[in-house]
């Protein structure tokens, strides 16, 4: 595991999020409205929906595709639906959004 | 800092759904522990008649476990009657010693039955029907005894006997009136339940009162003599011939009762810390023995608990049903009628069904349903919500035909339904799932079927068959909401509530909103944020902030997600015109970016599906097309068929007026879609009946029909005037969609909002107010000034809209 610049933290817009491509998979990062910045897995447990481009409140998101919640803090699911996608490590240094992943 | 503390006594349905209610909205501001005097965790009392029908089992119909109390830190004291309230130590005192001192009280000890002072109530083998023990009283004393009597042929009562009628017992009810559940049913509903509940086995005496209840010499029932004369044998006896409310512990604390704990609009007594809800209060003079208006003051109730100081209760129109299976009855607010008004009733007597609707000042103020109860909801629902019924009269009896819906094909009762048979199409959920998540559940309300089943929660199609399910399941527990609940539950505001709040105080960001309305959280949520963003765009054009990220995904990148994660690309072809250059452009962009499928869309016009988001940019650039639009709550599709030009038939050049339309209303946000058709004949081949608006040329001018819809559940146009001009049909058409911008509920179609505020106001507003219809044009025509092509704008600005582009690591 290792930490990987991203970018600013300006350049996600809050209550929104940026797609990072690794040479394996994408992961969403998203900031809150309180600059919490999470980093999950860009698939939706239910039916793998890009859950980047979903709408952002508190420290949930809405999946585009079927409207599942899914927590940025667990990766797990809202009742009554189950299921649970990867989280990963972030943190902001000097206004930078990094982000640990293997 | 130190919790308030909380103190609860009576641990029924409606002091334990304040306290959920509380929890849900602010779950850490109390101690909270409450009393309940009998041995049980919080039950579903209205459940107790399944079980005594061997339909359901106790252990089916615990509300919340002891866990569940214990999950939520709260003290839960069973067999704990309390019987002192010492409001000046604010301590409340158990029988059994306990003590807990309170900063509020809530007092919710329901009722009692009422037994009258007939000789031999107290002798053994005589009962109330209340609760767990009553009921397992009478299936153990069906197991040793023949002869059960019920006095009383009210709902509980009729419960009561077809219960004891499943057990085993050889049944009779007794009836003081002239008929059976006179206070919900009119004579003739009544009397063609009783032929039911006969054919049931049950037994009657009407007009009938008990004189004595006489004893044997072990001090058990044995028989009852009536006053009319003649005596039956009886071992059970059930007296279900009313409640009292349960006020005697409020009242011996010094708080003012009058047949009830007299409570205010915020379910507060007299005593400002302490506050009541149930069946043991008297709101405004009237006290309840359902649960549906029991569970709006605890709604209330928790709200002011939780120092939101917001929302009142203002009282309850109830509704009832029979929980007998196999009998089919509805009855809601005023049957009976007076001078001032209708009556529309079908009786037929063969086929076992009857209705009644009474009507005053063109409203339901009430009905009568037998044999037939599927469209109880529905009538319920537009007697609480007042609405004018003049344009639907001739189809009212008929019902709502709601369920011939597309995907639901001949499924029109849900009683009819077997537990296998889906219900909703969207999640694949079957009946049987959702009866018994009602049931286990503990469901009252179709939020929470959507929540914890899922059926209902995506198009929504459905909702019609799950109200009918959870009013079959749940009796006169279920209340269909009022339409004009709030919008989700970051906020107890309904739309217009907020559409209002925003004009009125101008508001132009959604934080300013939200800050402005006291939503109950940070930052809203996926279903009320993009409410606002629109009610905000459109109240305030050009000067409110449009936010993306309170648009779906579809409306911030301008192009409609896939199942896969990439988007359509569907560029406007004006009227659904085009010519060779176009279609060579799409052509080559289609090959540059191996587009995996181009398509004609049911909107005449191309898709080019499965685009990468990343090339979204680059493609725009190389089509270099307006939008379509086709992914918005936006104007879509302006349909048009050949017309005058060439067609045979043509009377009018509806290809043109098509073009200008799509042109004048480009980039128009709404509440949902807007589609438009224009055809040149009545023949109607750009199916002009079934769009928003829809137009139709004829030799002398243009019909306009609105509120036609093609979708879920297909509705025709209604017509709505004729005019002679192009420039009329314009003038005409941008009124309506623009008061339908301004005042329909976010995610209404036209039609939606029209079955609401009825076509009799679009036309005075549209038709009759010339001025009115002129403004209402000109304001559209205002907001759209200067518009822009989101398209053009995101390839002339690529280094603002940075979401298009992955960062690669
Ligand atoms: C592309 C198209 C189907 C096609 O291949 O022809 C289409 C595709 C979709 N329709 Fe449609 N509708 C299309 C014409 C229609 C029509 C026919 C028409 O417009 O004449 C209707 C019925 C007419 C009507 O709207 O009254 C129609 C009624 C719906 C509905 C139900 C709307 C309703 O109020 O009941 C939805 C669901 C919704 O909007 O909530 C929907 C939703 C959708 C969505 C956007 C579902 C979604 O949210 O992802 C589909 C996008 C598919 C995709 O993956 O891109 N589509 N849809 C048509 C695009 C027309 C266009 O050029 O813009
Ligand atoms: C058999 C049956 C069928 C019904 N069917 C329907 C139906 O189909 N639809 C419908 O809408 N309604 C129905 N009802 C009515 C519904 O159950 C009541 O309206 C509802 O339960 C009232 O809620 P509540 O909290 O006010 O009272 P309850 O639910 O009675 O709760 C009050 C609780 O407080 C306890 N208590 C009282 N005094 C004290 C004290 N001093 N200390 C501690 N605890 C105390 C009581 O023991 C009780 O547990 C039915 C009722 C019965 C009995
Ligand atoms: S294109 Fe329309 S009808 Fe076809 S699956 Fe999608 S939403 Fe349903
Ligand atoms: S893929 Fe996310 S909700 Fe279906």
């Amino acid at each position: 595991m290792a930490w990987k610049e991203i970018c600013p933290l300006a350049d996600i817009p809050k209550l929104g999020s940026r797609v990072v491509r690794t040479s394996t998979k994408e992961i969403g990062v998203f900031r809150t409205e309180t600059d919490g910045v999470f980093a999950i897995n860009n698939l939706c447990p239910h039916k793998k929906g890009p859950l980047s481009q979903g709408i952002v409140f508190g420290e949930t998101v809405q999946c585009p595709l079927h409207n599942w919640r899914i927590s940025l803090v667990s990766g797990k699911a809202e009742e009554p639906d189950e299921g649970e996608t990867t989280c990963y490590p972030t943190k902001i240094e000097n206004g930078i959004v990094f982000l640990e992943v293997e | 800092m130190q919790k308030m503390k909380l103190v609860v006594i009576g641990n029924g349905m409606a002091g334990m759904r304040v306290v959920e209610e509380l929890l849900k909205i602010s779950p850490d501001l109390y101690d909270i522990t409450v009393f309940g005097d009998e041995p049980y965790p919080n039950y579903n009392r209205i459940m107790l008649s399944p079980v005594l029908a061997n339909e359901q089992t106790i252990d089916d119909i615990i509300l919340n476990t002891r866990e569940w109390y214990a999950e939520n830190n709260i003290t839960l004291h069973t067999n704990a009657r309390v019987n002192k309230i010492d409001r000046v130590k604010r301590v409340a005192i158990a029988e059994d010693g306990t003590t807990a001192e309170y900063d509020r009280l809530l007092i919710a000890t329901g009722s009692k039955p009422f037994m009258p002072p007939i000789p031999g109530k107290d002798l053994e083998g005589v009962l109330g029907y209340r609760d767990i023990k009553d009921t397992n009283d009478m299936i153990e004393a069906a197991k040793k005894y023949k002869h059960a009597v019920v006095i009383g042929g009210g709902l509980l009562g009729l419960e009561a006997a077809n219960g004891l009628k499943i057990q085993g017992m050889d049944v009779t009810v007794i009836h003081r009136n002239e008929w059976l559940l006179e206070k919900q049913l009119d004579k003739a509903a009544g009397l063609m339940l009783q032929k039911s509940l006969e054919a049931k086995g049950l037994k009657f005496h009407l007009n009938t009162n008990t004189d004595t209840i006489i004893g044997n010499a072990d001090g058990r029932v044995s028989a009852i003599r009536f006053k009319e004369g003649f005596e039956i044998p009886a071992d059970l006896v059930v007296l279900t011939v009313g409640i009292l409310p349960n006020y005697a512990l409020a009242e011996s604390a010094g708080i003012h009762c009058d047949k009830g704990i007299v409570v205010n609009d915020t379910m507060q007594t007299f005593d400002p810390r302490v506050y009541a809800v149930g069946e043991c209060v008297n709101h405004r003079g009237i006290s309840y023995g359902l649960v549906a208006p029991l569970f709006e003051m605890a709604k209330v109730c928790a709200t002011h608990l939780a120092n939101f100081g917001i929302g009142s209760y203002k009282g309850s129109v109830t509704s009832t049903k029979l929980k007998v299976t196999g009998i089919d009855l509805f009855s809601a607010g005023d049957f009976t009628g007076g001078d001032d008004t209708e009556e529309i009733v079908l009786h037929d007597a063969v086929g076992g069904v009857y209705k009644k609707l009474v009507i005053r000042d063109d409203k339901i103020i009430g009905g009568v349903l037998y044999g037939d109860t599927a469209d109880g909801a529905w009538y319920f629902q537009m007697l609480r919500d007042g609405k004018p019924i003049h344009e639907i009269r001739d189809h009212l009896m008929f019902g709502q035909d709601s369920l011939g819906n597309t995907g639901h094909q001949g499924q029109d009762k849900a009683a009819a339904m077997t537990d296998e048979m889906e219900v909703c199409g969207c999640n694949g959920v079957c009946k049987g799932t959702i009866v018994k998540s009602i049931q286990a559940d503990g469901l009252f309300t179709l939020d929470d079927v959507k929540k914890k089943t899922k059926a209902g929660s995506s198009c929504g199609s459905c909702t019609g068959l799950v109200e009918q399910i959870l009013a079959s399941t749940l009796g006169g527990g279920y209340a269909p909401p009022s339409t004009a609940k709030s919008i989700c539950a970051c906020t107890d505001h309904n739309h217009e509530e907020v559409r209002e709040e925003v004009r009125k105080h101008k508001y132009l960001t959604i934080p300013d909103a939200m800050k402005g309305m006291e939503w109950k959280t940070p930052n809203g949520c996926a279903t009320c944020r993009p409410a606002l963003n629109y009610y905000l765009i459109s109240t305030w054009p050009h000067e409110a902030t449009d936010d993306p990220q309170s648009r779906f995904i579809n409306e911030r990148v301008h192009a409609n997600i896939q199942k896969d994660g990439t988007y359509s690309v569907i560029p406007r072809m004006y009227g659904g015109v085009t010519n060779p250059d176009q279609l060579r452009k799409i052509a080559d962009v289609a090959d540059k970016y191996k587009v995996p499928m181009v398509k004609l869309t049911g909107g005449q016009r191309i898709d080019l599906l499965g685009v990468k988001k990343e090339d979204l940019t680059n493609m725009w650039a190389d089509l270099d097309m307006p939008s379509g639009y086709a992914y918005g709550k936006s104007i879509r599709t302006v349909k048009t068929c050949v017309g005058s030009e060439f067609c045979r038939f043509g009377t009018q050049n509806s290809t043109q007026l098509g073009i200008d339309i799509e042109k004048a209303f480009d980039h128009m946000w709404a509440p949902h879609k807007v589609k438009f058709a224009v055809s040149a004949c009545p023949r109607n081949c750009a199916e002009s009946g079934i769009k928003d608006v829809g137009i139709i040329g004829v030799d002398s001018g243009w019909e306009l029909y609105v509120g036609g819809n093609g979708g879920i559940k297909t509705e025709a146009g209604q017509f709505l005037c004729k005019v002679k001009t192009a420039e009329e049909v314009l003038e005409y058409s941008g009124a309506f969609i623009q008061i339908y911008r301004e005042e329909a509920r976010y995610l209404d179609r036209t039609v939606h909002w029209i079955e609401r505020v009825g076509l009799e106001y679009v036309k005075q507003r549209v038709l009759e107010d010339a001025e009115g219809r002129k403004a209402a044009h000109e304001r559209l025509l205002y907001a759209l000034q200067g518009a822009v092509d989101p398209w053009a704008e995101r390839v002339a600005k690529r280094d603002e809209h940075k979401e298009f582009e992955t960062i690669e690591i």
